[in-house]
Order: structure tokens, then C-alpha cells, then sequence
């Protein structure tokens, strides 16, 4: 089952010349309407013109998180502002957030891109979509919500949280697809059966689960608790939002990343080269039909690998693997974007906070858990209890406000925290762990 | 009238107490008496003993957080409903006890008390105009 038959299964030849003929088009826009490229391309001695080949895109410059950053909020934008339809915005690291603008197309190539997606999946017409994936500025829930609407299935916009109310509408309303973080559809799954309710007994068949880092085996513990079919879907708001890449439900083997719109390179994120099909790799990507930001060789930080092995499904477009991790210090924490740099920020200012912290992430009965172990210096300290833990509540009050992430403050003994002489070691991983 | 307590933040781990008291022993510093509260991540530990100063700079030394803090001493008498006279007459007197514990030695027929106070001089105040016997810091680090 296909949403756009003739695309998704183009030979690669035709895929091929298609990406080339678009990837000129894309660059010489870009040469034109962003100085930013303009001077870019220049310095790397690159001219739309002077592509012959798809070989070629490894001439062109890398476009990196702080270029973004560095031109908030608009100045990026290929299209005068009077084109751009909708904006969203990822989550900024020191409080600027990356922006990124929609022209009516760009809305509708995205629409296009989840409605395939949603295809891929095992969904279809006729299908009542659970969306609880966040609206607002974050991509997740307007990504799925136009995508569901061009695929012409029913969707309920519940955007995320208030869990027991997502339980009800889900019995009530007969969901058959759910859309969510993968860690929140087992807390969902948890929380119903402390209701008395299995999700087994509910409508729902295929599950899309994308926003965070998860592993086989959360696939098939969620396939068992909620009886439905689970896949992995893939994005960035730099690229599009959810839809650049999805498993399809044949294979469940890698995500097919849409190669009519987006050209994936996996390069070696220290040395930058390119590295051949199978090799792990930083995901760097240009799209080729975008509008409002097209982006020329987006390093994404996602470690991951491609092939180009056919696939069972039919669909001709590469397959990237599972995001195995970031290469820059960047944390998901249920789905939610967090640098240390930001909980360093809440509490620096906390009076009397040292300097001294560490963040402790681990994923207990499949949920993300976070920890933030602060040191108790004579500032802080009192020989009262409450005051102690009315200044842990305080602090976890100001991440869940300022982040929208749930954590656990832990007060320490002074020194208790490694000191390091290099880069400070402020995040402790043990989710990867086996 | 009042007397001097110290109080130490210690992490729930194992041996830290036991390594608190002996960097004290080392130093020549006897505990006369101590309270410890406690939470699953950490533990306040209260001390009163013969020399605060040292002992806050030893355990400071040591690189542990240490605070000093004002708490009274009451002489109780020991028989039922002693404690109970005392918590009356400070409620009476809208005197809010945050924490309190017991002295490990009598003081002749009675019974000490060690508070802590929202307001110490006030409870200190209302407590001997009852005809409380509020011990001062000296007689207590020496009893």
C-alpha cells in the first residue's frame, strides 16, 4: 500500500537524476535569496551550475545547529516572510530557539511525506489516529495531524499529557493508531492497567513512535502491552518535522528516508568524510524541495547507518538505521530536547547553588528518568529538613516550568562530584547499557 | 541562655557516620549528645558537644558541610505528662518547635530537652517566666 505509488518506488536511476535535477534547482535559490549561503557556497568555490553529478554534493558546505542559531530568527529564510505560513521552532539551548518557516508548499510536501509515512506504517483511510504528540512549536503533533488529514484517516488532536483522559477517548472514541513517544505509550499502557483497563482490549493497531532514542526490545515489550503493531518513525523541525524517514511495516528493518525530497549522507563526524553504505555515521542531509529553510548538508548529530538494499515493501528509497545516539552532548529525555548547558542555567540561578552538578539519566520500567544530583555547600545548607527539601522541590519545579522535563533533584555532599580537568563530565547515560 | 548545636550534612551512604564520628574521637571532641534526621537521600546529623569550634573546623577540614545553630535547653521533670506541661505552655504562647530531642543524661530528678525554636529568645522568655530551669550551653557541653 502506497500513498504516492509512483514515488516511493521510483528506480534509482530515476531517484537519482531526480535528486540531481533538484539538488541544482535547491542551490542556485539559496545562491540568490540567502547571503548566508551566498557567501557559503562561494568560499567552498561552488556554483549551482558547477554540479554535474551527485558526487558533487560533497563540494558543498556543512550547515550546522549554530548557523541556525546564529541567524534567529529569520535570517535563513529563503522566501520573503510574506510566503511563510507557519513557524515552529526547536528548543533553544541558552534560551534562543532554532526557527524554522513553512510556505504553503512546504506544509504540503510535509503533509505528503506523513501521509506516506503514515501509509508505510500500516494505516490507511478509515483509520482514527490518537495524536499524542504535542502541539505547539515542537513539529510532533501538527507534523501527524496534517499528514493523518491528507491521508484522509480521522484524527484526534489530543496533543500529550493528561494521561487518564487519553485513556478514556481512546476506549470511547475506538483509536486504532496511536502517535506518541514510545516511552509514553508504555507509561500510558501503565497507567491504564492501574485504571483496570488492558490495552489489549482497546482498537489499537499500529502504534507510530518516534521523538526519542528506543530499542528492539521497548518494540516488543510495547508490541505485547498495547497489542499493536509498533514502528519507528524519524525527524528533525530543521529538516521538516516527523515524516523524514519511517519503517515500513512489512520489514520493520530501517526507516526509508524520503529520497525525492531529502538526500542523506552518513559522514564521519570527526573527519567529515563520507563513509560508505553499512558504516555508522553522523546523518547529514539536504533537502532539495524545501522553501521556506532549505538546508544545504544539515549536520543532524544523530548516529546512524544507510543502505540501499531493496527492500520487501517496495519502495525504492534508502533505509537508515535506528538513531544509535547523538554526537554532541544533546539528551532525550521522553521525547524532550535537553543540553546540560540549560539545567546548569536553572541552577546557577539558585542562590548559593555551586557550580558543581551532574545529571544522571536512566530508563527504569521503560520510562526516561532523570536525576540532577546538586552539591550542598554551606549556602545551601540547613540544619532543617523541610528547608532542604523545599530547595529540591524548588529546583525541580524551574526545570519542569522552563523545560517541560519531569527530574529528581538529589542533594549531594560537597565534593561528592567528580571534578574533571578537561571538560566537565556532567551527564551520566545508562540508558544504552545492556 | 542558649546553647550551641552543630549540624552536619551527611549523604545517605554507607560509613559516613560512622566516618563523622571518628574524625570527632580523633579530635579529641566528645558528643554529648546528637539527633539525626533523616531523608532517603540525606541525613542531618545534630550535634551538641564539649567543643564546637573544633569540631566545626575538623569536619570542615574534612570538607563537610557544618552549621551552627541556636537551641535551648529545658530541665523536664521526669514523670508523665512533663513533656506535655512544656509543649502547652509554648503553644500557648504561639512558639512553634521545628525539631527536639533528648539530652542523654538527667540532670538530677529531671529530664533535659534540647528545641529548636522559630524564634529562640521568645521561647526562651516565656519558658522562664513559667519557671522552666533553661540550662546555658556550658553547664550542658560539661554535664
Amino acid at each position: 500500500m502506497f500513498f504516492n505509488e509512483e514515488f516511493e518506488t521510483l528506480p534509482r536511476e530515476a531517484l537519482e537524476a531526480l535528486q540531481l535535477k533538484r539538488l541544482k534547482a535547491m542551490v542556485a535559490r539559496v545562491e540568490k535569496s540567502v547571503p548566508f549561503y551566498k557567501e557559503a557556497l562561494a568560499k567552498a568555490g561552488v556554483t549551482a551550475d558547477s554540479i554535474q553529478s551527485l558526487k558533487d554534493l560533497q563540494r558543498l558546505p556543512f550547515t550546522y545547529k549554530q548557523d541556525m542559531r546564529d541567524s534567529y530568527p529569520y535570517n535563513l529564510f529563503a522566501v520573503p516572510m510574506e510566503d511563510i505560513v507557519r513557524i515552529h521552532a526547536s528548543s533553544g539551548t541558552t534560551g534562543k530557539p532554532t526557527v524554522v518557516g513553512y510556505t504553503k508548499k512546504d506544509i504540503e510536501t510535509w503533509s505528503e511525506l506523513m501521509a506516506r509515512s503514515f501509509m508505510a506504517a500500516g494505516v490507511h483511510k478509515g483509520d482514527i489516529i490518537h495524536n499524542s504528540y504535542g502541539y505547539g512549536l515542537f513539529t510532533g503533533g501538527l507534523g501527524a495531524h496534517y499528514g493523518a488529514e491528507r491521508l484522509g484517516a480521522s484524527v484526534i488532536p489530543m496533543s500529550g499529557g493528561n494521561t487518564k483522559k487519553q485513556i478514556m477517548i481512546m476506549q470511547d472514541f475506538g483509536s486504532t493508531v496511536l502517535t506518541c513517544t514510545p516511552s509514553y505509550s508504555l507509561f500510558m499502557a501503565e497507567a491504564a492497567k492501574e485504571e483496570g483497563i488492558d490495552f489489549r482490549d482497546l482498537k489499537l493497531r499500529v502504534g507510530i513512535f518516534g521523538a526519542e532514542p528506543w530499542s528492539e526490545e521497548m518494540r516488543r515489550d510495547i508490541e505485547e502491552k498495547l497489542n499493536l503493531s509498533a514502528v519507528d518513525i524519524y525527524g528533525l523541525s530543521e529538516i521538516m518535522g516527523p515524516g523524514v524517514a519511517i519503517e515500513c511495516c512489512q520489514a520493520k528493518k530501517g526507516l526509508h528516508i524520503w529520497e525525492d525530497h531529502f538526500i542523506p549522507e552518513i559522514i564521519n563526524p570527526e573527519t567529515c568524510e563520507v563513509l560508505p553504505e553499512g558504516q555508522m555515521g553522523e546523518l547529514v542531509i539536504t533537502t532539495i524541495t524545501k522553501e521556506g529553510i532549505p538546508l544545504i548538508r544539515y549536520r543532524t548529530r544523530d548516529i546512524t547507518s544507510i543502505t540501499y538494499e531493496p527492500c520487501v515493501c517496495g519502495r525504492t528509497h534508502a533505509r537508515i538505521a535506528r538513531m544509535s545516539g547523538r554526537s554532541d552532548d544533546m539528551l532525550i529525555i521522553r521525547g524532550v530536547n535537553v543540553f546540560p548547558s540549560q539545567i546548569e542555567a536553572i541552577l546557577m540561578g539558585v542562590e548559593g547553588v555551586e557550580p558543581h552538578y551532574v545529571l544522571i539519566v536512566e530508563r527504569k520500567d521503560n520510562l526516561d528518568t532523570l536525576e540532577v544530583q546538586v552539591e550542598v555547600g554551606e549556602n545551601l545548607f540547613s540544619d532543617e529538613i523541610k528547608h532542604l527539601q523545599a530547595l529540591s522541590a524548588k529546583i525541580e519545579k524551574q526545570i519542569k516550568e522552563m523545560l517541560g522535563v519531569t527530574c529528581r533533584v538529589r542533594l549531594v555532599e560537597p565534593k561528592s562530584i567528580t571534578r574533571s580537568e578537561g571538560k566537565a563530565k556532567r551527564v551520566i547515560d545508562n540508558r544504552n547499557k545492556a | 541562655m542558649h546553647v550551641e548545636q552543630i549540624s552536619i550534612f551527611i549523604e545517605n551512604k554507607f560509613g559516613r557516620l560512622a566516618e563523622v564520628t571518628r574524625i570527632l574521637g580523633d579530635a579529641g571532641v566528645n558528643i554529648r549528645t546528637l539527633s539525626l534526621a533523616d531523608t532517603s537521600d540525606f541525613g542531618i546529623l545534630r550535634l551538641i558537644v564539649n567543643d564546637t569550634e573544633k569540631a566545626r573546623t575538623v569536619l570542615k577540614e574534612r570538607g563537610f558541610t557544618v552549621s551552627k545553630t541556636e537551641v535551648v535547653a529545658v530541665e523536664i521533670p521526669d514523670r508523665p505528662g512533663g513533656l506535655a506541661d512544656i509543649l502547652q505552655v509554648l503553644d500557648a504562647d504561639g512558639i512553634n518547635v521545628e525539631y527536639m530531642y533528648a539530652f542523654v543524661e538527667r540532670c538530677g530528678e529531671n529530664a533535659v530537652m534540647i528545641f529548636r525554636f522559630d524564634e529562640t529568645q521568645k521561647a526562651i522568655t516565656t519558658l522562664t517566666s513559667k519557671n522552666f530551669n533553661v540550662l546555658p550551653g556550658n553547664r550542658l557541653y560539661s554535664m
